[in-house]
């Protein structure tokens, strides 16, 4: 009801508020038909999913933007924008043909014109996406609808990174927009996904707005994961901000919103009690916590030391303190995700037990001189606020000094990318989550990538870690690809760039009367239907 | 406030026009129950926050992720590294890491007094210096007022994020923090009780028959502004207490593994609905404790007023 | 008169540009790196010295603060880091609910506390008092959020009289409007009830001890004209002064208060620029506090004039 134009809600508006004040009516009155209210994990505020990784604009991407191929609830990429494609016998060359009907948001037709340069701006930002860029030896558009991407050199990667689910997507977006420079953000937005992105309602901190795309045309296979026919089944999608979990949870219970992406693990008993909520799992390979370790200094510099971490800590009590629930959290040693095609044990098999015998021999053999852990606790973030307390008392059990430092989640953020001593400043060991599909393998995996000053924070040097990724970018076979990931893991085992502590799930809820949320390792709005009732 | 001193509001109506204070108010403090029951509660907090290592059941930032939100009176048992189980029980439960509530509060006790005292002491008697500054020195005046009403101007919350970011949160960060907003308050209370005090027609006779300033200081402004000072100081450190836990609630307050009032219920807070205790137990302790701190201000206001005596 | 407001008018310029000055500094000193936000978790290094180029944060200090100056004194509040957004649309966004806020708790807590802080100066010492010296002591002792949780779960899940969080624009209505607000200005009144009606009664309980009372009284002046028109009259100089104060603390509720009841304002706003390090937007929202803040302080100096006539300017 609130910034909705119509004239007849109005007037119910303001009938309903005669009678409010000692009446409950105001909640029904905003349930009006057609609209999902919804709080999402985070506020959205750029609104360019190239530019950033912030899961939150990658929602928002798929709410107006559409991609080339999806992943399915197999887990399999299958075509999306894409009608047909071809691989020629060397697999070296990829024809592409665009599926009739596509529009952007302003009523011209999708063409190839706009295909290339969006992909050219996606692998410039995406690690994967520059992965593969350097495989690709031309891109061309051969008419309209017709496009082809010519290699240099044969990768298995390249339909699997044009379906990449989770950030960075690539998104496709028209030519004008597309050909912005990767570092800076875009300005328009338009895409030709299945809903409209309304700017006028766009208010950072308090909503954000989007509305059904009449000209989108679905593919007629049904919805399946990213995949399918994506068929807006309500005519509008209101984002609302609400900070606090348990007022979020207050309000779903109140129906004045329909559903949380991720409500706090602590208040699912709430939920769970409630007959008008249900609760579903929507990112069913979930989520992955880890803990990084800053290499380029004392005392995880030295390899051995990051070892007798791995050696002193255990999955159980991270997700214990932080999830809770055994029905939300698996413990699981493959770093590629449980479920998915690369998990492995290799390497693994008597690490993460809490071995502090082993831990305190690694110690003394590494030469350990209790430098202190400098580990950096975020306090603000509910998912992450119990990790580092968990990760202290594990490690100084194993004869580690640390050193906590709290400070809210955007500190940490800041402080994570300084390299100064960690004494001046800089850090030794944070803890974070990723979604398990991004680091499905280990060249999307950003924590792999042992490249030094060119890798993400922690900067670890490990040419024998980047010759194995280099090779599992070649790979031409699952089988190839299983056995180098095999090998990728047991080097990490003993010289770890980052340590994988368990995977968790974090279902969503929604009012009963919500339907058709589908499973996929991002949040969609297509398919979901909003019935009648409260 | 550029105006003449003589067109000065009179800012507050606890700055009272008042001789010193004489030695018998030590006697009548302690016939005023306010002050009784105040004092005597603030003292059972702080000797509970004293020993709080002999009452404590364990120790409050030991975590046990498998014994994670309990209620009051459950009990746990956890391995230690030696391999021998002890059994605790959690008079007031546990919280979302497993450690127990009970010592937590009883350790809370320690530090939540600490900061609510320090930043009294603290705020008065920089207020009362830069107050007594710029109502004596009247060049400095304006310029320090200026710079008071900047520093009020500023929203105390912001203030303390960014006063607590600039270095590693911590207690110390925690209480300049709070202290920062507080001084500039009690700086134009100290102000207007000098102003105020200077146009008293006996303080006028002394500055005229050429008593030194020092002494007119010590001997009739000082006294004056001790009233006032003490039910300031009585507010400010009652709400010393309550703005700590405000920070923990906006995550930026004392890092937990040190637990006080405020972050106990902070991080309990989430869980209101469904654990209650989390929230209730340590906001009992610091409700009382600050009831107590204002009760023992008010009493002690009553009894050095000498007004409120002749009504008595 | 009105050369004294003229004259406290320019004086608020140096204020002001202290809190500028002041402002700038800190930002400048705290450890964020808005670019490391922005960029996001994969980012590699030279992403965010990209970003911080293009954000201007790579130019020395002075010079930053000097082009930040130069843009105020043309009235351009800069574009937020993050949204793409100029300051000036951000802050217009999100002043209708703070307003509002503020106003209808300055509003409930005067109403309430001045009655009952004369009230309790009246019948001191009896159980009048006490309920109302006990109830301002609480109202001190208990941190806004609990209160805010407690009539929550009271007032909108357990009777669901109100909504339980949001705001609605006063376009939509007076009814919705005032509904969204009752439990959220309630719940900051509390501490500004306790507080006023704590100094009414003290000032009340000094007046009614001068001699001019007891003049009034022997007069046979009606208790009601004595307490109304003599002593809340002498008594509101303080009073005035505190609800002036008041103000100051209302701006830090607000930020809580705001959190609780997820309403779009300006004290949302400030927590959610501080903790991005969204520089432009804290520097403006800083600089329009103070500016309220410096106008609030005027105002109430110029009500001494009303209240007492020995008062001047």
């Amino acid at each position: 009801m609130k910034s909705v134009k119509l004239s007849r809600r109005t007037v119910m508006a303001g009938a309903a508020a005669a009678g409010a004040l000692a009446s409950s009516t105001g909640a029904s009155a905003q349930g009006s038909a057609n609209v999902l209210r919804v709080v999402m994990h985070s506020d959205l505020r750029i609104i360019d999913p190239i530019w950033t990784t912030a899961y939150i604009v990658r929602n928002y991407g798929y709410m107006i933007y559409d991609t080339l191929f999806a992943l399915d609830a197999k887990g399999e990429v299958q075509p999306q924008m894409v009608d047909k494609y071809t691989v020629s016998d060397d697999k070296l060359t990829y024809t592409f043909t665009l599926r009739d009907g596509l529009m952007w948001h302003d009523n011209q037709p999708v063409t190839s014109a706009d295909i290339i340069p969006s992909i050219r701006r996606w692998a410039a930002r995406d690690p994967l996406g520059q992965t593969v860029m350097g495989f690709i030896g031309s891109m061309e558009a051969k008419d309209a609808k017709t496009f082809e991407i010519k290699l240099k050199e044969a990768t298995g990667l390249l339909i699997f990174a044009l379906g990449k689910p989770s950030s960075n997507v690539p998104f496709m977006m028209p030519k004008r927009v597309a050909e912005t420079d990767p570092n800076t953000q875009i300005t328009e937005f338009i895409g030709s996904g299945p809903f409209v992105f309304m700017r006028d309602e766009w208010k950072p901190g308090d909503r954000a707005v989007y509305t059904k795309f009449a000209g989108y045309k679905p593919r007629s296979e049904p919805a399946s994961g990213l995949a399918g026919g994506k068929v807006a089944k309500v005519d509008r999608v209101e984002w609302r901000v609400i900070t606090d979990q348990q007022q979020a949870v207050n309000a779903l219970q109140a129906g004045e919103i329909d559903l949380i992406e991720a409500p706090s693990h602590d208040l699912l008993p709430l939920l769970k009690a409630d007959r008008n909520i249900k609760l579903f799992n929507w990112n069913v390979l979930g989520n992955q916590y880890t803990m990084r370790f800053n290499h380029t200094t004392a005392p995880f510099n030295n390899p051995k030391i990051r070892q007798a971490v791995l050696y002193a800590l255990n999955q159980e009590d991270f997700l214990k303190a932080t999830i809770g629930d055994p029905e939300y959290y698996k413990v699981c040693k493959a770093m590629f995700v449980c479920g998915s095609p690369l998990e492995t044990m290799a390497g693994m098999e008597d690490k993460l037990e809490s071995n502090f015998a082993k831990a305190r021999q690694l110690l003394q053999e590494a030469g350990y001189n209790r430098e202190p852990v400098v580990l950096l606790h975020s306090t603000d973030l509910q998912v992450l606020t119990n990790l580092a307390p968990v990760a202290k008392s594990l490690l100084e059990r194993a004869g580690f000094v640390v050193d906590m430092q709290s400070m809210d989640w955007q500190t940490v953020v800041a402080r994570r990318v300084k390299r100064d001593p960690p004494t001046q400043g800089g850090w030794s060991a944070m803890l974070t989550s990723w979604v398990a599909a991004d680091i499905l393998n280990p060249v999307m995996a950003g924590f792999f990538n042992a490249s030094g000053d060119r890798a993400a924070f922690g900067w670890p040097t490990d040419p024998e870690i980047e010759t194995l990724r280099a090779r599992f970018a070649r790979a031409n076979t699952a089988a190839e690809q299983k056995q180098i990931a095999e090998a990728i893991q047991r080097r990490v085992s003993e010289a770890p760039t980052h340590v994988h502590l368990g995977q968790w799930y974090s279902p969503g809820a929604h009012r009963g009367n919500i339907s058709g949320w589908l499973e996929a390792p991002a949040p969609v709005f297509w398919n979901m239907e909003k019935g009648r009732g409260a | 406030m550029t105006a003449p001193a003589s067109s000065e509001p009179i800012a507050s109506a606890d700055a009272p026009i008042a001789a010193p204070a004489k030695p018998t108010v030590w006697r009548k403090l302690f016939r005023s129950p306010s002050v009784v029951i105040g004092l005597a509660i603030v003292l059972v907090m702080m000797f509970i926050g004293l020993i709080a290592p002999l009452i404590a059941t364990s120790d409050p930032s030991a975590i046990n992720p498998g014994a994670r939100n309990r209620v009051p009176m459950a009990t746990s048992t956890m391995r230690l590294d030696d391999g021998t189980r002890v059994t605790v029980t959690h008079y007031m439960g546990t919280d979302t890491l497993g450690r127990d509530v009970f010592s937590r509060v009883v350790y809370g006790a320690r530090v939540s007094i600490f900061i609510g005292v320090a930043v009294a002491l603290l705020s008065v008697s920089i207020g009362l210096v830069v107050g007594m500054i710029a109502g004596y020195i009247r060049w400095l005046d304006g310029i320090i007022m200026r710079i008071m009403d900047g520093l009020m101007a500023i929203p105390a919350i912001l203030l303390a994020i960014a006063v607590v970011s600039l270095s590693r949160a911590g207690i110390v960060s925690v209480i300049i923090a709070i202290v920062v907003p507080e001084v500039p308050r009690v700086v134009r209370l100290v102000r207007s009780v000098v102003l105020s005090v200077r146009e008293e027609p006996y303080v006028e006779a002394a500055v005229v028959s050429g008593t030194p300033t020092v002494k007119l200081v010590v001997r009739h402004i000082l006294p004056n502004t001790v009233a006032p000072l003490i039910v300031q100081g009585t507010f400010i450190c009652a709400s010393a207490i309550l703005v700590e836990a405000i920070l923990s609630f906006l995550g930026i307050g004392i890092p937990p593994d040190i637990p006080t009032w405020g972050n106990i219920m902070a991080e309990g807070r989430q869980l209101f609905r469904i654990f209650p205790h989390n929230i209730l137990y340590p906001g009992i302790f610091l409700a009382l404790t600050v009831l107590a701190v204002n009760m023992l201000g008010d009493g002690l206001r009553d009894t050095l007023d000498p007004k409120m005596e002749k009504r008595g | 008169m009105i050369s004294y407001i003229l004259r406290r008018l320019a004086a608020t310029v140096p204020v002001l540009f202290t809190v500028a000055v002041m402002v700038f500094l800190m930002l400048r000193l705290t450890p964020g790196d808005p670019a490391a936000i922005i960029a996001g978790d994969n980012a590699t290094t030279q992403q965010i010295l990209d970003i911080r180029t293009k954000l201007g944060l790579e130019q020395p200090i002075l010079q930053q603060f000097f082009i930040w100056l130069g843009g105020l004194m043309r009235g351009d509040l800069g574009e937020s880091f993050f949204f793409r957004k100029t300051v000036f649309e951000l802050i217009s966004e999100r002043i209708e609910p703070t307003l509002s806020l503020a106003f209808l708790t300055i509003v409930l807590a005067v109403a309430v506390a001045i009655p009952l802080g004369v009230l309790a100066a009246y019948r001191q010492g009896t159980w009048i008092d006490r309920v109302v010296m006990g109830f301002s002591v609480i109202g001190f002792s208990v941190p806004v959020f609990v209160i805010g949780y407690l009539l929550v779960y009271i007032f909108a899940i357990q009777l669901g009289w109100f909504p339980v969080q949001g705001y609605q624009r006063i376009g939509n209505g007076l009814g919705p409007w005032f509904r969204s607000l009752v439990l959220p200005a309630v719940t900051l009144s509390v501490i500004y009830i306790a507080l006023i009606a704590r100094m009414t009664r003290t000032s009340v309980l000094e007046v009614l001890s001068e001699d001019y009372i007891r003049t009034a009284r022997a007069k046979g002046q009606t208790e009601m004209k004595v307490l109304f028109q003599h002593a809340l009259k002498n008594a509101a100089v303080p009073i005035v002064t505190v609800v002036g104060i008041g103000v100051a603390l209302l701006i830090g509720g607000v930020v809580v208060t705001e959190s609780v009841y997820s309403i779009p304002g300006l004290g949302r706003l400030t927590v959610d620029a501080v903790l991005a390090r969204d520089f432009p937007v804290i520097q403006a929202i800083i600089l329009a506090f103070s500016f309220v803040y410096v106008m609030i302080n005027l105002l109430v100096d110029l009500s001494y004039t009303i209240f007492d006539p020995r008062i001047r300017y």
